[in-house]
């Protein structure tokens, strides 16, 4: 390679191996700047989630408190027992969803391919609706309900779509038809039901950070601890494969075995946090956009996304809770968070778009 | 992806012509079957009877036939041409499978709207529902176009999918918020979001049919501007087509088209986003073929759903949308199972 370079350079009289180095250091430069900075926005909202509300606490109580260093009883009930559960459960379904999402926007290739779009949330939203409506089950049921869902059904999709390997544009397709065909039986649910548990399951529906239990907490912050690293180091075959198949095998990566790996991580990723907080809207569909957008030419971190939607949840779980007149659940918020600002990256973005 | 033309492509050019009789022939039996069949049993000599007349006489089977099955059917028809043709323009005109007008903000600009006629101008009523979704979705679509036409490119498929998928989350926070707030809405709403084509009488089908005929009729100007698009911008341009003004024109039809059908039934889901693809199952990627066989397809695919929705509890009936979803989604994942692909 350096040989070729050289030779390269004794030609045009350009060092092109240096050019390419600084290149690269630039942009792992920019990759670092944009992570850390992301990190540091998401502890401040982390931190601000537990400081507001009817007993205002400050920023510094907060952080000794959760770790522990203070001894101030009224302050310590507060902050562990009553603020720190929501927060934490904003802060995993964020990191949560926005990491799935990137991963199958970019497995796909489609920017629409969001978990929603696929039939995950589809089924989880399924069983959790006649939980309510049916067996008028509430809370950990619900959860289980909504985790058995989201994952029967992408196994489902999984299975339908296994042709000798999963082709991209097969699985999009399979996951429209088999999200079509859950929402029908929910819409079918939610127009027998009596209104008062169809509000409910509306409620349930549209997704709320602060209605998860010590249990599913507990099983989805296993799962990131878990997956989110794997999921990184999955991500040089993710690399090889978005330049198609082909080229990916000519690099030698087993790409059926990374697909499925990569597919099973952001699966099950998405799963816990539609069992925690319901099948909340968007998040996972524009962190990833969002992110690229902020990293310039080094794209594609899971890292990143999953900071943005961390970053995104957290702050709508704020505006839904304390700045709305009545508290309304995070999913009603996410969109209206999460929609001006990503407008704003259209409007000043000038990068060519590639269709899916 | 071969440059040579293998004879399979040939024949199958060949019989696209009366393929597309053969499914004009199935739309009219099917359309039939929507007159003849529904919620309540009316025997077939009673039907007839009816339809020969063509006038009211005030029997039960005859204003069941004339003023709500035949109404009904016409409507899908006709809503379900518009839904698959503004699903094949653009799918066309993103180039995404995953296009449909739902994601282009559609549905929830007509969400957006209707609620806000139930809560704020404290208005009931399908009729008056339909105006208001109507507005609501051409005003959510020119919203995601001019958003996406910022910046230097104008609006790229990437653009476009990101523009529909952040005015839908947006339009789609502020329904939900107003209607978990407020039961009244929230129990209209989940009626109305299912899509249905009943208790939709012959003044919508009036109402609405003019634009449905109109964005129709020039979506079929369509097909060779979306086979240059299908081709790449850069080879659309060196063919001398002008991108921005078809994605302009191919926008304007999809408002009108699914703009009317959603505003006379409910966000129809899944006949635009599939019967694109099972049309180009059959015709390949020529959308002059495939605009047409859409435009049959579509409405065969509707209408059926719609009359197993009438017998299947009688005498109650599913809305339409629902038996979509349970009975159509599942044959076409079989038909995507064992079809052979051509991408978008």
């Amino acid at each position: 390679m350096t040989a070729t370079l050289s030779t390269v350079d004794t030609l045009v009289g350009v060092d092109v191996a240096g050019r390419l180095r600084a290149n690269r250091r630039r942009r792992a430069a920019r990759s670092a700047a944009v992570t850390l900075g992301l990190a540091v926005l998401v502890f401040a909202l982390f931190v601000v989630t537990m400081m507001v509300g009817s007993f205002r606490i400050g920023a510094l109580e907060v952080v000794s408190s959760v770790l522990h260093l203070s001894d101030n009883a009224g302050v310590d009930f507060v902050v562990r027992e009553l603020r720190l559960p929501t927060a934490f459960s904003a802060l995993a379904v964020g990191l949560a969803l926005g990491a799935s999402g990137t991963i199958f926007q970019q497995l796909l290739r489609n920017p629409l391919a969001s978990p929603d779009f696929v039939g995950i949330t589809s089924g989880a939203g399924l069983a959790a609706v006649v939980g309510i409506v049916v067996l008028q089950a509430g809370g950990l049921v619900i959860s289980g309900l909504a985790l058995g869902g989201a994952i029967a059904s992408a196994l489902l999709m999984y299975v339908l779509a296994w042709r000798d390997g999963i082709s991209g544009y097969r699985f999009i397709l399979i996951g429209i038809g088999v999200a079509a065909f859950l929402d029908g039986l929910t819409g079918f649910v939610l127009t027998r039901a009596q209104l008062f548990e169809a509000r409910q399951a509306m409620h349930w529906l549209t997704g709320s950070v602060g209605q998860a239990s010590d249990v599913e907490l507990r099983l989805l912050v296993g799962g990131l601890i878990v997956l989110l690293p794997l999921a990184v180091l999955l991500q040089r075959p993710l690399r090889a494969l978005e330049l198609g198949d082909d080229s990916a095998r000519t690099l030698g990566t087993r790409t059926e075995l990374s697909r499925a790996a990569l597919l099973g991580t952001a699966l099950v990723l998405v799963a816990l946090a539609v069992s925690v907080a319901g099948p909340i809207v968007f998040v996972a569909l524009v962190a990833g956009p969002i992110a690229n957008r902020l990293l310039g030419a080094a794209t594609g971190g899971i890292v990143p996304a999953a900071l943005v939607g961390a970053a995104l949840l957290l702050a709508a779980d704020l505006v839904a809770v304390h700045v709305l007149p009545t508290p309304l659940p995070t999913g009603v918020v996410t969109g209206a968070v999460g929609a001006p600002y990503l407008l704003w990256l259209l409007a000043t973005t000038n990068r060519q778009g590639a269709g899916g | 992806m071969s440059a040579a033309r293998p004879p399979a492509t040939a024949r199958r050019a060949a019989a696209l012509g009366p393929g597309l009789v053969a499914l004009c022939g199935v739309l009219a039996v099917v359309a039939f079957l929507s007159v003849t069949l529904g919620s309540r049993d009316i025997g077939l000599s009673e039907v007839l009877r009816a339809l020969g007349n063509w006038t009211d006489d005030g029997s039960i089977s005859s204003t069941v036939t004339l003023q709500l099955r035949v109404p009904r059917t016409l409507l899908g028809i006709l809503v379900g041409a518009a839904l698959g043709v503004a699903g094949v323009i653009l799918q066309g005109v993103t180039r995404n499978p995953l296009a449909d007008a739902g994601i282009m903000g559609i549905n929830s600009g007509a969400a957006a709207f209707v609620v806000f006629a139930i809560t704020v101008l404290g208005l009931r009523g399908v009729g008056v529902y339909v105006w208001f979704a109507f507005a609501g979705a051409i005003v959510a679509l020119i919203l995601v176009y001019a958003i996406a036409s910022f910046g230097r490119e104008g609006a790229t498929p990437v653009k476009l999918a990101l523009a529909g998928a952040a005015v839908t989350a947006g339009l789609a926070s502020i329904t939900s918020g107003i209607v978990m707030t407020n039961v009244d809405a929230l129990n209209e709403l989940r009626f109305w979001q299912v899509g249905s084509l009943a208790g939709r009488y012959a003044p919508i089908l009036t109402g609405v049919a003019p634009f449905l005929l109109l964005g129709l009729a020039a979506s079929l100007g369509l097909g060779r501007a979306l086979n240059g698009l299908a081709l790449g911008e850069d080879v659309a341009r060196g063919l001398g087509q002008h991108i921005g003004r078809t994605r302009l024109a191919a926008f304007a039809v999809v408002a009108v088209l699914a703009g009317a059908a959603t505003a006379a039934c409910g966000p129809i889901v899944f006949v635009g986003l599939v019967v694109p693809h099972l049309a180009r199952f059959i015709c390949g990627p020529d959308y002059r073929w495939i605009l047409p066989y859409s435009m049959l397809l579509a409405p065969i695919v509707l209408l059926l759903a719609d009359v197993l929705g009438r017998v299947a509890a009688r005498p109650d009936e599913v809305q339409v949308g629902v038996v979509l979803g349970v009975v159509c989604a599942p044959a076409f994942v079989a038909i995507v199972r064992y079809a052979r692909l051509s991408e978008v």
